[in-house]
């Protein structure tokens, strides 16, 4: 009799778990919520979630599969990324989104391509992301178009003639905006001081006197925001007049909360602004806001408030093209998947998304804020397009 | 010309109090027991977070003291739970129980805090703004080399005048021989950490209003160019450390002003290999004669 009944409950759970096997289908989430990106990660990270909440199954082969998010924390460490990607693959992820910086994306990414996994950054902007990893699409633009951007308002908003160029030497994402900033810049006419800090730097005074002593009209520096804290607390004491400008990784509200009651011009380009017209975007605004107000923990995540971080956008749209890119491969299978991600069209949060051949969204599109230091919020400024660039 | 380096002079000599108030840590412990403790650096980290939690809740002049007194206690429990089991292990076991200590205190740190910057409490008065000349800064730069001046002269007093100075100075000379002569050896090397971490934690409190995120890894830059600092100055030496503190953190800021902002970092590692090749004791280390 106990005999049986062993056999019974064994052959419940084996198909149990068959059942449960058989009706997954992983999401990898790839991004950072501790180091020095940890505060943006967290950002994305929700817009995912938030995304999973609305459509928590996909239909693939005429069989409804609930979607599993696996998230791990790649600490924004280039070195703690590859075993961090490694855990996703070994988990059995059909799909990657993220990461939060692109560094850590391209250190991810050999892992996903060795492993046949396609993966979706949702904020990484450096062009090596794609270009240098096949299995990679992203769904935000790119620092030549982002870097040609500031260069252009920074020349045309405050007249700049010299500009204090400053980043992190060894990082991707900070190097590579900057150097794009530098070049579009020179190119209009413009003179351009390059400086770089190395990694764990605190004193940030010597960077802000040489940029004063050096005559610059305007400070680049689109480094990671815990840098940026302490950048803007000491130009503040410093009495910098002249304004900050940076990438999207200052869209944070790290950004708002050091630049607090100061008299800083604070000013940065990103993928997404809150007042959007887009009726998608609109929807996703009300229904984000509301559903962070609901869950006290994913509020404390966004950094306390409901201002809708263009981070936590990109994750949603990330997410959406990966669940059109499963319906596309009608299979739960990697390898399909990316064969069928490249075709896949959708109307996001942050506009249409497509995907050229080297795996980037064909997005023209960049918004202009800046940070208002008393209402501690961001003020829209202007668009920009590629299109308006060229004239 | 003075107008243009006077920021920098400013910026260097403040952070050189900063490296100072901690390389006499370093200095001290090596003096006594001969151990480079590396987790000296996290205690400096660890203070800084208790600063974060504890202002929190507390009023700033409260906290300050109760911040002091939490990382003296941390700093003697490294000390007894780590190093003491291993007083007659040789060396090198201690410092590899130091290094991870250092390691365990980064990462508690980083599960504690979920490895985000916290933003340091606004101390009043110190972190105020002020003009000197053509230079705009906080006033903890004005205040931490005075401060760090006054306490390291209130420790060389303490040092060559009480009793428990001269113990320790018996102690630092001759291990053996001074636990012979009937001196407490375990109160004398708590003493030794109760002085580094009180000094560490009155350097955390001047660091992080100067620059106001605290990181579990934040404190392994400025300990690591403190204890090169204490090399620099000749290891054991408190005066040693105090200037080679100084000189480190005013070089550093002229490098950078005359440009070099990427190698400044290089610089303060070149010159400890430097200094190992051609005074391997430091500038005031104690010479030491070996004796058949």
């Amino acid at each position: 009799m106990k005999r049986i009944l062993a056999l019974v409950m064994v052959f419940a759970m084996m198909s149990m778990a068959a059942v449960a096997m058989a009706d997954t289908v992983k999401i990898g989430v790839f991004e950072p919520a501790s180091g020095d990106n940890g505060a943006g990660g967290k950002q994305e990270v929700i817009g995912i979630e938030y995304a999973n909440s609305l459509v928590p199954t996909v239909e693939v082969g005429g069989k409804t599969y609930d979607v599993e998010l696996v998230i791990v924390d790649n600490q924004s460490a280039t070195d703690k990324a590859v075993s961090a990607a490694q855990e996703l693959v070994d988990a059995g992820v059909s799909i990657v989104l993220g990461s939060y910086g692109s560094g850590v994306s391209m250190a991810g990414g050999e892992v996903f391509a060795d492993a046949e996994v396609p993966a979706i950054a949702c904020s990484a902007t450096n062009p090596g992301v794609t270009s240098l990893c096949d299995y990679y699409w992203r769904v935000c633009f790119l620092d030549p178009f982002q870097g040609t951007v500031m260069a252009n308002f920074a020349m045309d908003e405050f007249g700049a003639k010299t500009a204090y160029v400053l980043s992190q030497l060894g990082d991707d994402y900070t190097t590579g905006l900057a150097t794009y900033f530098a070049k579009a810049f020179e190119s209009m006419g413009g003179t351009v001081i390059n400086e770089q800090f190395t990694e764990g730097t605190s004193d940030y005074t010597a960077y802000l006197n040489n940029a004063v002593n050096g005559g610059a009209d305007v400070i680049f520096s689109p480094t990671s925001t815990t840098v940026a804290s302490l950048l803007i607390n000491q130009a503040a004491s410093m009495n910098i007049a002249m304004p900050i400008l940076a990438g999207d990784t200052w869209e944070s509200s790290v950004i708002l909360d050091a630049a607090k009651g100061t008299n800083l011009t604070i000013c940065m380009s990103t993928f997404f602004d809150e007042n959007d017209g887009n009726a998608v975007a609109a929807e996703f605004v009300q229904g984000f806001k509301a559903w962070l107000n609901a869950n006290p923990d994913k509020k404390t995540n966004n950094g306390g408030n409901d201002i809708v971080a263009a981070v936590s956008a990109l994750g949603y749209d990330a997410y959406m093209v990966a669940i059109e890119a499963i319906k596309a491969a009608d299979s739960i299978d990697s390898v399909a998947i990316a064969e069928a991600l490249p075709s896949v069209v959708t109307n996001g949060v942050t506009g249409s998304i497509s995907f050229d051949e080297i795996g980037d969204a064909n997005k023209d599109m960049a918004y202009i804020k800046k940070a208002n230091t008393e209402t501690v919020a961001f003020d829209f400024v202007k668009t920009q397009s590629v299109a308006e660039l060229a004239e | 010309m003075i107008d243009k380096m006077l920021p920098y002079l400013l910026s260097g000599i403040s952070v050189g109090g900063q490296y100072a108030l901690i390389a006499v840590g370093y200095t001290m412990v090596y003096g006594i027991l001969r151990l480079i403790n590396f987790a000296h650096g996290d205690i400096f980290t660890a203070a800084g977070f208790f600063m974060v939690y504890i202002a929190a809740a507390l009023p700033v002049p409260l906290a300050i003291p109760l911040v002091v007194i939490l990382t003296v206690l941390l700093g003697v429990t490294v000390e007894r739970v780590a190093y003491k089991p291993l007083r007659s292990a040789p060396r090198m076991s201690v410092m590899i129980s130091a290094i991870g200590v250092s390691y365990l205190l980064q990462n508690l740190m980083w599960y504690v805090t979920g490895g985000l910057a916290k933003q340091y409490p606004v101390i009043p008065w110190i972190s105020d703004s002020v003009t000197i000349g053509s230079a705009t800064t906080k006033m903890v730069t004005l205040i931490t080399p005075v401060l760090t001046i006054l306490l390291v002269l209130a420790l060389v007093t303490i040092i060559q005048k009480t009793k428990i100075g001269m113990a320790m100075r018996a102690v630092s000379k001759d291990f053996e021989t001074a636990q012979l002569m009937g001196i407490k050896i375990n109160s004398v090397i708590s003493t030794t950490f109760v002085i580094g971490s009180l000094l560490a934690a009155v350097g955390s409190v001047l660091y992080f209003s100067n620059y106001t995120s605290v990181t579990p890894t934040v404190g392994a830059m400025p300990g690591l160019k403190a204890f090169v600092a204490a090399v620099f100055g000749g290891i054991g030496s408190i005066p040693g450390a105090v200037i080679g503190a100084f000189i480190i953190g005013i070089c550093e800021n002229i490098i950078k002003a005359l440009g070099y902002t990427t190698f400044s970092d290089a610089f303060t590692f070149a010159l400890l290999i430097v200094i190992l090749l051609f005074k391997p004791t430091g500038l005031f280390g104690e010479k030491t004669s070996e004796k058949v």
